[in-house]
């Protein structure tokens, strides 16, 4: 059982999804009446998506010239204001990996507890929502399991509100749901958790700005340059031409890599419906051992 | 002994995405940043600041360290989630501070082979990045190495200068990172050029 998770942050710091460093907070509002005042500055939706279009335009008009499809998101992508003075604006510089590079670090059954997959017993009690079960494999750019790994993932409660203090969210904290589980993938690079389908939530980008529903999915291969973090989305969502996170992959099988799939057949009768989800890492820069081939590494025989 | 993969398919990589604000209360984990206990003989501090392409410090950015052990050996063992305090186990998590400023305990790695320069390697979360930047960090000493070195060999000066940490005189390291502008971190593709996507 995982200990009871401490709503304490770590991080306490000011993080909200304001594009100005000097953004006055909000007061926190936690009545259920009480909408927040809206920023008559802000830009619009319809400025926003006429930035979107053009971008996927000249993208489409790149492909039909010939360039190669994209399939990682821009980093210079200016619809999402925080990206601006955060992207680098030289190139990546190609590097070969070496040595501690084509490695990655060792976790295991020492470090992640087989409870801690289940998001939905944190708590003394039920949370609130739709209960799913969010399951799948990782795999690497080559097709083999990336087995023995850890998975971690983090997500907003079926309200669209995030157990962090800087979620200024009027939407109700659950208080048997924190939202954040992990997992170490099994020897065909397997994964599953339970969990609660997480609400769509506002944020200030931009005036009436709703990311998707998604869950925040953090991986590591069998070497250190396979390391990504990304976000699952959910089948469907009306939100995806809207949200500036999502658009910032052009491609647009690209973007439905990041789209599970329901699956009827695992949905759990009176009890869970069940999405799928695959994960394919770069491929290996590394020859492989014997047992790294078959898929015996990980820990537990240490 | 090695095997190469009998039936090669190439598939094409998940796309990242922003690591977004609300990391603090999922990724941070208790003695994240220290992979030796703070005090233990030999270990240093790594430290830095995180800045935006304005030159401000970044509130809302995470960092992950994986280096070899001061023999130069990569370490292959359990245990960076639930620290003993003993083993060294090679990875380091640290989310900035409100100033932007990270810090790790560790030691200084040793060369992966002889006269290899020794680095540790870095990956970079943050709010308002959109994917995962890697990097690495070089220790200052033993300019004959660094000069041998390939990537820094491949780098003009004033870039190079950005991979290479400032030793302090309490014998630890100082490392910043630029995102952005004036400079501009070298952050590293290990892709080539048939992974697709614009510079990733």
């Amino acid at each position: 059982m995982p200990e009871e998770v401490t709503i304490d942050i770590f991080n306490a710091d000011p993080i909200t999804e304001d594009v100005s460093d000097d953004a006055t907070e909000a007061a926190p509002t936690t009545h259920a009446s009480a909408v927040p005042a809206l920023d008559a500055a802000a830009e619009s939706q319809a400025d926003l998506s006429a930035e979107m279009k053009a971008i996927g335009e000249a993208y489409a008009q790149a492909l039909r010239n010939g360039a190669a499809a994209e399939t990682q998101p821009r980093l210079d992508y200016a619809p999402y204001r925080s990206s601006v003075l955060r992207h680098p604006t030289k190139d990546l510089h190609h590097a070969d990996p070496e040595t501690i590079e084509m490695y990655s670090p060792a976790f295991g059954h020492m470090d992640v507890h087989a409870l801690e997959s289940d998001l939905t017993i944190a708590h003394n009690g039920e949370p609130l929502g739709e209960r799913i079960i969010v399951s799948g494999r990782v795999l690497d750019g080559d097709g083999r399991p990336v087995a023995g790994q850890l998975v971690e993932i983090w997500q907003a409660n079926s309200s669209g509100r995030y157990i962090h203090k800087r979620d200024q969210h009027p939407a109700p904290i659950d208080p048997n749901f924190t939202g954040v589980g992990r997992c170490i993938t099994g020897a065909d690079g397997s994964y599953s958790f339970t969990t609660i389908k997480p609400g769509a939530y506002p944020w200030k980008n931009h005036l009436n700005a709703w990311r998707p529903a998604h869950i925040h999915f953090s991986l590591f291969g069998q070497e250190f340059t396979q390391r990504i973090i990304t976000q699952m989305y959910f089948p469907g969502d009306q939100l995806f031409p809207l949200d500036p996170i999502y658009q910032s992959i052009l491609d647009q099988d690209a973007r439905d890599r990041l789209v599970a799939t329901y699956n009827h057949e695992q949905t759990t009768p009176e009890w869970a419906l069940a999405y799928n989800w695959n994960i394919v890492l770069t491929g290996s820069k590394r020859t492989w051992t014997e047992n790294e081939a078959l898929g015996a590494d990980g820990d537990d025989h240490e | 002994m090695t095997m190469s993969n009998p039936t090669p398919t190439r598939l094409t990589p998940t796309p990242g995405q922003t690591v977004g604000p609300f990391y603090g209360y999922a990724l941070p984990y208790n003695k994240d940043r220290e992979l030796l206990a703070p005090g233990t003989p030999d270990s240093i501090r790594l430290q830095g600041t995180v800045y935006d392409g304005a030159g401000h410090p970044i509130p809302d950015a995470i960092l992950e360290i994986w280096q070899a052990d001061a023999e130069g050996n990569v370490p292959h063992r359990t245990g960076s989630l639930v620290r003993d305090g003993y083993t060294f186990t090679g990875f380091g998590r640290s989310a900035v501070g409100h100033t932007g400023v990270y810090t790790f305990t560790t030691v200084n790695p040793g060369p992966t082979k002889a006269g290899a320069a020794p680095f540790i390697s870095v990956v970079v979360f943050a709010r308002g990045l959109m994917n995962r930047l890697f990097t690495r960090v070089y220790l200052p000493e033993n300019e004959d190495a660094l000069a041998a070195d390939p990537l820094l060999r491949s780098l003009e000066p004033e870039r190079r200068r950005t991979l290479i940490a400032r030793r302090d005189a309490d014998g630890g390291l100082t490392w910043d990172i630029r995102l952005q502008g004036e400079g501009e971190t070298v952050f590293l593709d290990f892709e080539g050029s048939d992974a697709g996507g614009a510079a990733q």
